[in-house]
């Protein structure tokens, strides 16, 4: 048995010690927010928080995992309210939306370490999550949206 | 605009059936043309048709006024989830952030089509659509008329209520829905101007980005149903061949793996064979999958290599005639007499379409009952072959459509749902199939790689002949009955009106296979043919000294495209760039709808070509939301940047060469030069949105290069970081 923290909830899964962690916890803890897009750490849309850092949970190990504090996009905010999805909303950002999960876990991330980011920050940080539709115009515009009312203190829009 | 309605008519019939009416929910919805009888009401629910009446329910409101709104249609990022509803919504007279929306399940006889693709969601639907939230709203305002035994005329509709003008009482549709569905069914009621809109054509924000930004948008990958087993399959990797043996047992071996056999699924008309690994999680079947060895037998069949294709393709543009599309004047005698005539090839490749969601599928066989749950394009068409597959009746088998973590046109086969329902038959239980991204990357069916033979003469500033000829794998063609005829494929992405003006023209389309599975991608064969057709344009341009804008709008004697290739002129500053500064243009049709592009590229300083800024046109008439319009045409401006200068499929030895995104590279957020949109407001019918943004960029891209460096790519995909 290996405990995860997950969204600060304590999961008792019994699975294999090299399972990447997307696999528990899509499969069997039964969150399906965070998506496989690839397996080889390339899309970024298995992006999670592994104590406040960005991992890609498709090449983390469960055995890594445990003992730290893993948050997913369903534990980014209680109400959908972080300023990114409030930005996100605002902007239309998502067309399929499939990637969305993990560039809003990549950009909260950024935006945490530099709440003042340039189109070049932004470039940076975000240069590993892919979009195959094509909304990245979008992400830059709503990351920036959601530096200036995270500046300004307002997080409900 | 009621015009176009007139083979779905509506009067004289009960728009509901009354007898029987023991529910609460009316059901308003559109008449097919034949055969239509009268429309039902029934649980709310319940969304099963009854035998025999061919009525399609988009409008479903309770007697507590809940207003449920379905779309028929998939959503795989292009915005029907939104679209639908704000369409619906305008003319039912009910507030859109009241309105829950659900997703139809697969049934063409409820629904007419249902395959979303060929960019037809909102041209197919609209009108429809319309009218019959018309109707409904003024079945309701009659009812409400009745109740208080007022004029009609005194009563209008509102947010979901009926209000009596004089008085200020009120009624919400939940308390007349019952009274409304036995009433007879108005004729030509009368739609609200485009000036009375208070939804269409505004850029609300879209519904789904909600369900999107915290996880709970239910994509075909995340559908879980109690007692599944997920699984994985190791399926020929050259696509053609058999299953000779395989070895298990080190398979079997992994904890959670519950059991291996071979699995055949249809793709066209050929055999897709496969080892399916089924196990407890996906991570215990891609560990079996690993684990498994498959001999196979792949004799019988060429194992092709891109070189030798692209070379055939040469050789049969050069001596064999095609078959003829379009044929006028005597392109002929002009080529034998001209003294300079351009001839020139050029060549697309395969393609992904590596939808961000991998194809998968979640499927439980139970004997006399089929049911699917996935990202799938097409349900009307799943439940048709199914049904047919598994001989049941296609009411028996239920298809539930999920969000599409993109789909391209990928998803709209029927392969992945065939399969998981093999797989679910053998082992018993609901199983959900997941492709690895290698799979869906490696598996195809592929955009075929096309190659184009374009000749022309320039007289006098215009065009005197000009032939194209297309070599290719071509879809329309391989699956047709009679593969003596030609299809259209070879025109689409252009423009109809150089039909007019170029007299002398020949379109052909000269046949060519190889094992390779192909099939559909976004913007389909306009997304290869418009590089060729408007890279040639901007030759035969260049050959009659002319401008490119004005020498296209010379040749297409056409108001609306003028108005389009102006405001082009205008957004771009077009009239203001010096000679050779990097501009280049295009302009395409695409189901229905022009768009016209001019791109902008320098020189990098580090070397390479710079894409510096894309201004893109947009005509699709009518239209619903111009925020969801222009973000199509963003994605698709990236989808094609891709094609163009990023990523391809090739084949060695039969085997695609490509696995996943660390050698099927696609576009990143460092990669996107600035896009601006512009949606041309007019009054001819909706045309396609989701797709027509795509053709005209490479080739406004290539005539820009060629602007700014002189030299003319006509082979994609090239590197913007090599020229
Ligand atoms: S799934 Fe982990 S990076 Fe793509
Ligand atoms: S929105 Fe579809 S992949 Fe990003």
């Amino acid at each position: 048995m290996i405990t995860l923290n997950v969204n600060n909830k304590n999961y008792e899964v019994d699975v294999d010690p090299n399972m990447p962690l997307l696999w528990a916890i899509r499969d069997v803890i039964g969150l399906t927010g965070t998506k496989y897009g690839c397996g080889v750490a390339q899309c970024g849309a298995c992006t999670v928080h592994l104590d406040s850092e960005a991992v890609r949970s498709c090449v983390t190990r469960v055995s890594r995992a445990e003992g730290q504090k893993i948050t997913t996009i369903e534990g980014l905010s209680e109400n959908n309210d972080h300023p990114l999805q409030i930005a996100w909303n605002e902007l239309s950002v998502p067309q399929c939306g499939y990637c969305h999960s993990g560039q809003l876990m990549s950009a909260a991330v950024l935006l945490r370490e530099n709440p003042n980011p340039t189109d070049e920050d932004i470039d940076d940080a975000m240069a590993g999550n892919i979009c195959r539709c094509g909304t990245y115009l979008r992400i830059r515009k709503a990351i920036h949206l959601a530096a200036n009312m995270q500046k300004n203190g307002n997080t409900k829009g | 605009m009621i015009q176009g309605l007139k083979n779905k008519t509506t009067s004289r019939r009960n728009f509901l059936r009354s007898a029987g009416l023991t529910s609460t929910a009316l059901f308003l919805g559109m008449y097919l043309p034949a055969g239509a009888k009268t429309s039902k009401v029934v649980n709310l629910g319940d969304d099963v048709d009854e035998d025999g009446i061919e009525m399609n329910p988009w409008v479903i409101i309770d007697t507590n006024g809940r207003v449920t709104l379905v779309s028929h249609r998939a959503e795989m990022g292009q915005g029907v989830y939104q679209s639908i509803p704000q369409i619906i919504a305008e003319e039912l007279e009910v507030n859109l952030k009241d309105v829950h929306i659900k997703f139809a399940q697969g049934n063409g006889k409820k629904y007419g089509s249902q395959i979303t693709g060929g960019s037809s969601t909102i041209r197919g639907s609209y009108k429809n659509l319309l009218k019959l939230s018309a109707t409904a709203r003024v079945m309701l305002i009659q009812a409400a008329a009745n109740k208080w035994k007022v004029p009609l005329t005194e009563c209008y509709a509102e947010a979901g209520n009926v209000f009596h003008k004089p008085s200020g009482k009120k009624y919400n549709y939940g308390e007349l829905v019952t009274d409304a569905s036995k009433l007879h069914v108005p004729d030509n009621v009368k739609l609200k101007e485009r000036s009375e809109y208070k939804l269409i054509g505004k850029p609300l924000l879209r519904k789904d980005a909600a369900l999107k930004t915290n996880g709970t948008a239910g994509f075909g990958l995340d559908k879980r149903v109690p007692g599944m087993l997920f699984a994985c399959v190791e399926r020929n990797p050259r696509l053609r061949g058999k299953v000779k043996s395989f070895d298990d047992s080190d398979a079997r071996a992994i904890p959670g793996v519950k059991d291996v056999f071979k699995v055949t699924m249809k793709v066209f008309n050929t055999d897709r064979e496969g080892v399916a690994v089924v196990a407890t999680s996906t991570w215990a079947a891609l560990q079996g999958r690993k684990a498994l060895k498959v001999f196979w037998d792949d004799s019988g069949f060429e194992h092709i290599n891109s070189t030798d294709i692209y070379q055939r393709h040469e050789d049969i543009l050069k001596n064999k005639d095609g078959l003829v599309f379009k044929e006028q004047g005597d392109v002929n005698s002009i080529f034998s007499q001209a003294s300079d005539k351009l001839d020139v090839i050029y060549q697309t490749p395969y393609e992904s379409h590596a939808a961000m969601e991998p194809l998968n599928c979640v499927a439980y066989y139970q004997n006399d009952k089929i049911e699917i749950w996935g990202p799938i394009q097409a349900p009307d068409w799943v439940q048709d072959f199914i049904s047919k597959e598994f001989n049941l009746p296609a009411e028996k088998v239920i298809v539930n459509m999920t969000f599409l973590g993109g789909g391209f046109g990928r998803k709209a086969f029927l392969d992945y749902p065939h399969e998981a329902t093999l797989i679910s038959k053998q082992i018993g239980v609901p199983v959900q199939v997941v492709w690895t991204r290698e799979d869906d990357i490696m598996q195809g069916p592929f955009r075929p790689g096309m190659s184009y033979r374009c000749e022309g003469v320039v007289n006098n500033g215009k065009i005197d002949a000009f032939r194209m000829k297309l070599a290719g794998q071509n879809m329309d063609n391989f699956q047709s009955d009679d593969r003596s005829k030609p299809n259209e494929s070879s025109s689409e992405g252009f423009l109809k009106p150089y039909f007019d003006s170029i007299k002398n023209i020949s379109i052909q389309d000269v046949p060519f296979e190889t094992p390779v599975p192909v099939m559909w991608w976004r913007s389909v064969y306009a997304s290869t043919n418009g590089f060729a057709y408007e890279s040639f344009m901007d030759e035969l341009a260049l050959a009659a000294g002319a401008d490119p804008i004005e020498f296209r709008k010379q040749h297409l004697n056409n108001d609306r495209l003028h108005k389009q290739l102006d405001k082009l002129i205008e957004v771009s500053g077009w009239k203001n760039r010096k000679k050779n500064e990097g501009y280049g243009m295009a302009i395409t049709e695409c189901f229905e709808s022009p768009v016209a592009q001019v791109v902008k590229v320098s020189k990098n300083p580090d070397g390479g070509i710079k894409v510096d800024h894309v201004w893109a046109v947009m005509d699709c008439g009518w239209y619903v939301n111009p925020d969801i319009i222009k973000a199509q045409v963003e994605g698709s401006i990236i989808m094609a940047l891709g094609a163009a200068t990023i990523h391809e499929i090739t084949f060695k030895d039969g085997l695609p060469e490509q696995h996943n995104f660390y050698d099927y590279h696609m576009p990143r957020i460092t990669d996107i030069p600035p896009i601006d949109v512009f949606v041309m407001d007019n009054d001819a019918d909706a045309g396609g949105v989701g797709e027509p943004g795509l053709p005209a960029f490479s080739p406004a891209l290539t005539n820009a290069i060629f602007d700014l460096t002189g030299k003319r790519i006509r082979k994609l995909p090239f590197s913007l970081a090599e020229i």
